[in-house]
């Protein structure tokens, strides 16, 4: 029994921390959403010298074939500070590319950075359904996967994605495609006809997202296996808990030395049972995300058949808990976390939009009693 | 990170799921056919019982060698657990003893009274009950007001009563925490007893709660005798023993069967034997938020157990996952309820009996409310809220909180 960081998690957190505290990423994104596109800073250089594009990537193809767990540190790090930053899309991108002989010579290149994937995020079936479904433009219908057919030794696929992590800019897209009906992975180079991607932004400028539509696009055809084809949903899912978990902390941290120091009535206003418990709330939905992101990096080595259940349930406590740190950060700071110069407001907007990406944290909820209740029925 | 077991760990866990093999045989069977139903035939029968794990090493796996333990750590205790809950046979009867009281006596007791106590307690001989609690001292628990007075040949009559307590009503001895100088601020003044439960004054009355049943006891004592060397950690000291106690209960929490049975899987076994409630959006969304903080609860615990293997002591925000648990498990039943409809209140029913129990628990152990005051300032650092009682004595606290309402 062992669910304690090892000195090597510690290391690469501390790095990742020091490396992302050169940029002042709260000021861009803030003069992003005043119309400063180009204000965000790249961070990708950063990115590749500190080795994190090759995290999920066996060490025979250049990555440094580390864990889940891992990954989610250092999206934990990139939440802590909203950091743009391409790698919710590349890594489960990447994890599926490993597990596919057929691609494997695509990866050195992205294990160094030297090109950037993103991610097809295609739901696999849950216990009501046997459909592969991508998120839909607007609404609550959710649309097949897309479709492809046997052209030679690849494939064409044809289908529409909308709002994509960190699609545009990428060189290669990786994904789950419809053969006959049978779900198989794809590797679409981003330059390649057929392929369109719509940059797009949406209330959280910190946020690169891509309507990719696809028309007979050429596709390499991936021999990853279905488990795999699902893992890399269930491992976006738990990246972007803990990338939200990540905003959490920092949210409590200048919630509570704000608590502390603002005084009314004569005593600070962290003394207060009603702002106290508030809180306290945070702390509490923060502390059951962080046990499940060591639910999720444990169970997809050590018990996969379960990495569903305990990525989704990261992703819903996790969803929820961003969004109640956010709007607590903002009451505790009374009006003023309100105004357009405070923090609390880039919070609030990445909550708000984190929770409607891949799936959803509602579709994450719903995903947790599914599993449950197929367990139920096994046993 | 892994939840494997060890070598050492895992030659321990077959060590104690040989023994179980052999002897679970000769456990009392509580449910199913041929449960026993009469309550003395039950305690009886759980007390034998806990005396043969005692003699196998399965109680007090972390007590020292000396005073009959097998001197182990913490995550041989949740190893030994783990192994008795699935043989389906019971615990130990005494958890309140062994897991609270006993390590407070081999903390602060004199060496007679660990000669004395703590070997019966062990084998189930002696059960324990602990008398903190009163009807106005509970989140403030220094506040107590049961009264020991010393006499003049060095014993103290006691008087005064406790309540919410565990076992009472058949336990051989309490550890009390009762005030006997009320001159001195309210944590000073305090002083921790052993009683015993039979002595001449002392009166335990069952205490009946929502469901009808009574699980706790009101205890009264009336010009109670206790002996002088009945004090336990020294006269005045009553609160710092008391903390030893209260942080032995947040270990035996921490390292107890996961969720006090709470768990995520029961609750979406009985909705899933529902066709349209399993396929209905809003059931399967609450279903799926109590279940992710139900499911958070037990990984709270391994790195609890983590924490405990490296020496460190579990700190206040153990009491977050009780939180999670009671208010889960309060969600949890209601969404059953509303699914079910009134089947689910019916009286003699698992759910009817768990929603009863429920409300009660929130304040069991540490309100909720207190319990974030107490996450707040220590965890987080928040400062405290202005007190009234801060070395003020305590025969004064009463006429300052009048005149101050």
């Amino acid at each position: 029994m062992n669910l304690s960081l090892s000195d090597e998690q510690v290391f690469l957190r501390e790095a990742a921390r020091g490396a992302l505290s050169r940029f002042k990423t709260f000021e861009a994104v803030r003069e992003a959403l005043d119309g400063k596109t180009d204000a965000i800073p790249d961070l990708w250089p950063t990115a590749k010298e500190a080795g994190w594009p090759g995290l999920l990537i066996d060490e025979q193809h250049g990555g440094a074939g580390l864990d889940a767990f891992d990954a989610m540190l250092v999206l934990g790090e990139c939440g802590r500070v909203i950091a743009p930053i391409g790698l919710l899309g590349h890594l489960p991108a990447s994890s599926i590319l490993n597990d596919s002989p057929a691609g494997a010579s695509l990866l050195e290149d992205l294990a160094t950075g030297e090109r950037r994937a993103a991610y097809l995020p295609v739901s696999p079936p849950d216990d009501l359904s046997g459909r592969w479904t991508v998120d839909p433009r607007s609404g609550l219908q959710r649309p097949d996967a897309p479709t492809a057919s046997s052209d030679g030794d690849g494939a064409r696929v044809s289908g529409t994605l909308s709002f994509v992590p960190d699609a545009p800019g990428a060189d290669v897209l990786v994904g789950v495609a419809l053969l006959d009906g049978k779900p198989v992975g794809i590797a679409i180079e981003s330059d390649a006809s057929g392929v369109s991607i719509e940059a797009t932004t949406r209330y959280d400028a910190s946020r690169s997202l891509g309507h990719v539509t696809l028309e007979n696009a050429p596709a390499r055809v991936l021999d990853a296996p279905a488990e795999s084809l699902a893992s890399a949903w269930h491992l976006a899912q738990s990246l972007i808990a803990a990338e939200s978990l990540g905003s959490v902390e920092t949210a409590l941290d200048v919630s509570v030395e704000y608590a502390k120091e603002r005084h009314t009535f004569g005593r600070a206003i962290g003394s207060y049972q009603a702002v106290k418990h508030s809180l306290t709330e945070v702390l509490r939905q923060l502390d059951n995300g962080r046990s499940l992101l060591y639910y999720a990096g444990w169970a997809r080595g050590g018990a996969p058949g379960e990495f569903p259940l305990a990525a989704s349930a990261a992703r819903s406590v996790a969803g929820r808990a961003l969004d109640t740190a956010s709007r607590t950060m903002i009451s505790v700071h009374g009006g003023t976390g309100a105004t357009w110069e405070h923090d609390a407001p880039l919070y609030f907007r990445r909550a708000q939009l984190s929770r409607r990406l891949l799936g959803g944290t509602n579709g994450a909820t719903d995903r947790v009693a599914g599993e449950l209740m197929a367990q139920a029925d096994a046993a | 990170m892994d939840l494997d077991d060890t070598q050492e760990q895992a030659a321990y866990r077959a060590q104690v799921r040989s023994w179980l093999d052999e002897h679970k045989s000769e456990a009392p069977v509580l449910d199913g056919p041929g449960a026993l139903e009469d309550e003395s035939e039950i305690i009886a029968a759980r007390r034998a019982w806990q005396g043969k794990l005692a003699e196998g090493g399965l109680a007090g796996v972390t007590w020292p060698k000396e005073f009959g333990g097998q001197g182990l750590g913490p995550i041989e205790q949740v190893i030994c657990n783990q192994e008795i809950a699935k043989a389906k046979a019971p615990g130990i009867l005494d958890a309140i003893g062994v897991g609270m009281l006993g390590p407070t006596i081999i903390a602060h007791g004199t060496d007679e009274q660990k000669t004395r106590y703590l070997g019966a307690m062990l084998h189930g001989d002696e059960v324990w009950c602990q008398l903190f609690s009163e009807p106005a001292a509970g989140s403030d628990l220094a506040a107590v007001q049961a009264r020991a007075r010393l006499q003049d040949d060095g014993s103290w009559k006691l008087s005064g009563q406790k309540v919410w307590t565990t076992n009472a009503q058949f336990a051989s001895y309490g550890l009390l925490l009762a005030r006997t100088d009320a001159d001195v601020p309210k944590h000073k003044g305090l002083t921790m007893f052993i009683v015993p439960m039979d002595a001449p004054g002392v009166t335990v009355r069952g205490l009946r709660q929502i469901s009808g049943e009574a699980e706790f006891n009101e205890v009264f004592f009336d010009d109670v005798s206790i002996a002088a060397d009945a004090v336990v950690g020294g006269v005045g000291n009553g609160w710092g023993t008391a903390l030893t106690t209260l942080m032995f209960e947040r270990v035996t929490i921490g390292l107890g069967s996961e969720g006090m049975g709470y768990n995520s899987n029961r609750f979406a076994q009985a909705i899933a034997r529902d066709a349209d409630a399993r396929a209905d959006h809003e059931v399967r969304h609450t279903l799926g938020e109590i279940a992710s903080e139900l499911l958070a609860v037990r990984f709270t615990g391994y790195r609890t157990l983590s924490a405990l293997q490296k020496g460190q002591v579990p700190g206040p925000e153990s009491g977050l996952a009780k939180i999670t648990i009671v208010s889960g498990a309060i969600k949890a039943g209601d969404l059953i309820a509303d699914v079910l409809g009134p089947d689910a209140l019916a009286e003699d029913g698992e759910w009817a009996y768990m929603i009863s129990f429920l409300p009660g628990l929130k304040s069991a152990g540490g309100t909720e409310e207190i319990l974030r005051n107490t996450i707040g300032e220590r965890v987080l650092g928040l400062p405290p809220a202005p007190r009234l009682d801060k070395g003020i004595p305590f025969s004064e606290l009463r006429s300052k909180e009048t005149a101050a309402a």
